[in-house]
């Protein structure tokens, strides 16, 4: 288990699926946990208590619009205030809109552009001063598979996950002298609502292409995040880790 | 307050060298100074000066980083 005690980490899209998963994993491992995400407050609160009342850390939530810069300066401001600052950043919240290409709108693009990459410059920016100060922190950048390798009626989630990875070396390069590390972590096949309401078609195909023949679970990805997190992973930094059974070796 | 004294001390504390050495034009290039640590100094003023200094401008000599310091506190 890595000691993360007494470390305070934020973690988006923090109130299901794969983010729940790491909130809960990072708060196992001793850290404090903060919540943010855009589902209702009591759906939010639930899930902190429940991370609470699991571990014996403190975990709040934070109703907050990543994909919005001044809710998140102002969000993590607070977070930062109340906390003393913070430690480890996990930038996980997504969305799917899923359509060929030529099907896809304006909006489908900017939408998930907007929450799913936009979200972490918010985030980082708001972070980064924190970082500087202490001269430590890990952030960790949750991308994907399909960010790597590319996925039909997924061109606005795989540009965004793509650059989600060349944030993450950027960040990491800017921040390596200052003890910071920073990392992504790209997912396959994971059983979460998300890939529950993703085209079906596109999920069987992305199932197929699985050398270990089954989808992964939101606990597999909390398990690397939590290494990432951890003084273990002191010497790694602008690296991507798969985790995704085999999908993109 | 005398910003460019407070700077030039910040300044000789990271380079080693003695306050009196820098002017309005010396460039932080020319000392060895990349943004990243432009951005740290300005941190370690924030405490001095008990104010938020967010450096959202691109400075590149000591003179223009005092203008900057001087808009800022005036704001």
């Amino acid at each position: 288990m890595a000691d993360l005690q007494g470390k305070v980490a934020l973690v988006t899209g923090a109130a299901r699926g794969i983010g729940n998963a790491i909130a809960a994993k990072l708060a196992e491992n001793g850290a404090n946990v903060v919540l943010f995400d855009l589902c209702p407050e009591e759906t939010g609160v639930a899930a902190a208590q429940q991370i609470a009342s699991d571990y014996g850390v403190t975990a709040s939530f934070q109703r907050c619009d990543v994909s919005d810069y001044e809710a998140v300066q102002a969000a993590v401001k607070d977070v930062i205030k109340t906390y003393g600052g913070v430690d480890i950043l996990v930038n996980n919240a997504g969305i799917t809109r899923d359509k060929v290409l030529l099907a896809m709108s304006e909006q489908d693009w900017d939408l998930v552009l907007d929450i799913n990459l936009k979200s972490m410059f918010n985030t980082i920016k708001a972070c980064y001063r924190n970082f500087m100060k202490k001269k430590a922190g890990k952030i960790i950048n949750i991308s994907s598979v399909s960010g790597l390798m590319g996925n039909a009626a997924q061109a606005n989630y795989t540009a965004a996950k793509g650059g989600v990875i060349a944030l993450t070396k950027t960040v990491a390069r800017e921040l390596a002298s200052r003890g910071v590390n920073c990392n992504a972590v790209a997912p396959g096949a994971i059983e979460t609502p998300m890939t529950a309401s993703m085209d079906q078609d596109a999920l069987k195909a992305l199932l197929a292409t699985v050398p270990m023949g089954r989808m992964g679970k939101p606990e597999d990805i909390a398990e690397c995040v939590a290494f990432l997190a951890s003084d273990k992973a002191r010497y790694i930094t602008g690296e991507v880790i798969r985790v995704d059974g085999g999908i993109a070796m | 307050m005398d910003i460019f004294a407070k700077l030039t001390e910040v300044l000789a504390d990271h380079t080693g060298r003695d306050a009196s050495e820098f002017t309005a034009d010396t460039t932080f290039e020319s000392l060895g100074i990349d943004s990243l640590e432009t951005v740290e100094m300005v941190m370690e003023l924030e405490e001095e000066l008990d104010t938020e200094l967010e450096l959202d401008e691109k400075v590149s000599t000591v003179g223009e980083l005092v203008a900057f310091i001087e808009k800022k506190i005036a704001e």
